[in-house]
């Protein structure tokens, strides 16, 4: 392959490696910071019995974190496979 | 059996798996035939330190690279649980759920922080520094920015962070050894480090990781057993994980019926309740959540010990699915802990429920068995300062950290689960001390002594040096652990904050940033540690007010712009950095290709 091209791809990879990173700490944000700065107002509503805000803070804020690692990992793989360069 | 050692993964620790469950029975039977509490506890202990210690001898090793990162052959799944146990200290087994029971909503922050601290290790540290091939942290920073300065301001940065930390650890296998085993809290400290340095001093990394595996199946079933049979028995549900909202809701309104006001005499070391369950104020208080949460967050990412576990991993791609497994199976504890603490407040102040002591007479709670016990040893106290006899919420002293150990005596199991409690909280404190000796010695050993001091050192040499430091270190930290300086939470957060001021910035930028550069990586180490670590002591010595409630806690929220600040700044004053560091920076970024770092280095 020339330089040139590998270059590309190594461009293109990063691009979209940034944006899938990106996205993911968007997301990081909205429930590690302002859904538990807002307990509060969350708390009038109820969820499983729980108040709302409480529950994101106890348990709905940490399965997002899990499910977010795990797709963060599942697209990353498919950028790589898609790229060839793993 | 046949094949190699790695080979053979599920099988041996699915037999240690079933072999500990067995050994649980057998303990339950014996408690049966009248066997004391003693012995059992003192069983439990014995049992599971030798087989640590054992697993530790097996995995002696007289490779560097075995040493160093175990050979990097270990597979995801298990690199998950390894890290897990390392992350998981006695601060998290013991304390987290005592917190969350006395501290109400803004220690709430440490559970949000604490698990959401892996998405920024996945997304920004773990998969770069498994491509760069580095052996510790340090190795990170002084290959990309180049220079002895760089590397010997990190070297600085994790041994202060690291052993704030692991002086909590040994404190904490100290406390429960003593209680266990019915020694002096002197001499359990010594204990502990001697069953620590066993783990890791003859495998390095290797044996660390084969222990921390086993330690991290130890302790799961200890803190997730008791909670799930506390629940059935008192009536709680099967899995009490998703239906204790409603214990939630009934607090509050206890909370209002009896009043939560300090008491009117203070016990010294212990606390009554006063901060409510559930109401977050708004505001201020959401501004403390926030920042607690943020500092142990980047803290997480930050710390060396958890950072170079992602270096033992086979590939990039296993690496990044190593932080998936490692935060899946921290959650499994993170998820039961508040679930514990509820219920056992409920248990304590719902007087339709036999273990209730608040409303009932002073006289009749005296009496029972497990305020005894733990009034005997000064970690509870229920004092009739009103004189009415009658026990108020004001009234009830206790040291938050016992939640967790008294929760079994409190709803009355049998006392094999207090013995498997103490396992457990053993292991806990166990994993993360050796985790934090063997990031510090490798630190020593590899940056400090054969990076800057002897680089021509010969591969035994290296390996000498490197246990020596390693015991060296065990041994200071008991001698600080047993001056009792600060209490176990309060040092690891210390630790969380060193570790985001100094290292958090340098390590992002490494990677993310081509055109940060040596003098800017420098500025940005020493100006953020130091300008946390003088503002903690500031408001230690009380010289000056925290500023806007930034606490010893989260002080990493002056440190880390300080560091973001001077080094962009810094960076950009000097000249970029030259073509083949960028292209270096190229390489780390793809997840393919040959390690920066050579395998042996």
């Amino acid at each position: 392959m020339s330089d040139t091209a590998s270059q590309d791809k190594q461009k293109r990879h990063w691009d979209k490696t940034r944006n899938l990173t990106i996205l993911v700490l968007v997301i990081w944000v909205i429930f590690g910071f302002i859904l538990p700065w807002n307990a509060k107002a969350l708390n009038a509503a109820s969820f499983l019995g729980f108040p709302l805000g409480y529950y994101f803070c106890v348990q709905g804020s940490l399965i997002v974190f899990v499910a977010l690692i795990w797709f963060q990992n599942w697209r990353q793989d498919q950028i790589d496979d898609e790229l060839g360069v793993d | 059996m046949q094949g190699k050692f790695t080979e053979n993964l599920g099988k041996v620790y699915g037999m240690y798996t079933l072999g500990f469950l067995g050994f649980f029975i057998l303990m339950a039977i014996l408690e049966q035939l009248g066997a004391g509490a003693r012995m059992i506890g003192v069983l439990f202990l014995l049992f599971t330190i030798a087989i640590y210690a054992l697993i530790g001898w097996l995995s002696r090793t007289t490779q560097v690279d075995e040493y160093y990162v175990a050979g990097r052959e270990v597979p995801a799944l298990y690199n998950g649980m390894a890290t897990a146990a390392d992350w998981m200290s006695g601060a998290s087994f013991v304390a987290l759920a005592g917190g969350i029971y006395f501290g109400g909503y803004p220690y709430l922050g440490f559970v949000v922080g604490w698990t959401g601290g892996y998405v920024l290790v996945n997304s920004l540290m773990a998969p770069y520094l498994r491509k760069f091939g580095c052996y510790t942290v340090p190795d990170f920073i002084g290959t990309r920015y180049g220079g002895n300065t760089a590397r010997l301001c990190a070297v600085i940065i994790l041994v202060v962070a690291s052993f704030t930390y692991v002086t909590a650890q040994i404190n904490a296998s100290g406390t429960i050894a003593a209680r266990a085993l019915g020694i002096p809290f002197e001499i359990g400290v010594w204990l502990g480090i001697a069953g620590i340095l066993v783990c890791s001093m003859l495998g390095g990394m290797r044996g660390v990781t084969w222990t921390q595996v086993a330690q991290y199946i130890v302790l799961i079933i200890a803190y997730l057993v008791p909670v799930i049979w506390m629940s059935n028995k008192q009536g709680f549900g099967i899995i009490p994980h998703f239906s204790y909202g409603d214990a939630v809701n009934k607090i509050s309104g206890f909370e209002a019926q009896y009043g939560l006001e300090a008491a009117k005499e203070g016990v010294k070391g212990l606390k009554v309740l006063t901060t409510p369950h559930n109401a977050p104020a708004g505001g201020f208080d959401s501004w403390k959540f926030v920042t607690l949460a943020f500092c142990m967050m980047t803290g997480t990412a930050s710390l060396p010990h958890i950072l170079m576990r992602y270096f033992t991993t086979p590939s990039v791609r296993a690496a990044r699915k190593s932080v998936g497994w490692s935060l899946l199976f921290i959650f499994l504890l993170y998820f039961t802990a508040p679930a514990l603490a509820t219920l056992t407040k409920l248990q304590l102040l719902d007087p339709s429920l036999p273990t209730a002591v608040i409303g009932k007479s002073i006289a009749d709670v005296q009496a029972l068995e497990w305020v005894k016990n733990w009034s005997a040893v000064g970690m509870l106290s229920v004092v009739d300062q009103s004189g009415d006899g009658i026990v108020q919420l004001n009234e009830f002293f206790m040291r938050p950290d016992i939640v967790v150990l008294a929760t079994p005596e409190i709803a009355g199991l049998p006392y094999v689960i207090s013995g498997l409690v103490a396992a457990g909280g053993m292991a806990a404190a166990m994993s993360t001390a050796d985790g934090l000796l063997l990031a510090i010695a490798n630190a020593l050993s590899h940056d400090l002594y054969y990076k800057i001091i002897d680089p021509a050192a010969d591969t035994k040499k290296r390996l000498v040096v490197a246990r020596i430091l390693l015991v060296g270190i065990g041994v200071l930290g008991a001698l600080v652990a047993s001056l009792k300086l600060t209490g176990i939470l309060g040092a690891v957060a210390w630790a969380f904050c060193f570790a985001a001021s100094g290292l958090f910035i340098p390590l992002v930028l490494g990677i993310w940033w081509k055109r940060a550069n040596t003098q800017g990586a420098i500025a940005g180490m020493a100006l953020g540690f130091l300008s946390g670590t003088l503002y903690l002591y500031l408001i230690y010595t009380g010289t000056m007010d925290t500023w806007w409630g930034i606490d010893g806690l989260r002080f990493a929220v002056i440190g880390m712009p300080v560091s973001l600040i001077s080094m962009v700044v810094v960076s950009l004053m000097t000249p970029e950095p030259s073509q083949e560091l960028q292209d270096m920076v190229d390489q780390t970024r793809m997840p393919g290709g040959k390690a920066i770092l050579d395998r042996a280095h």
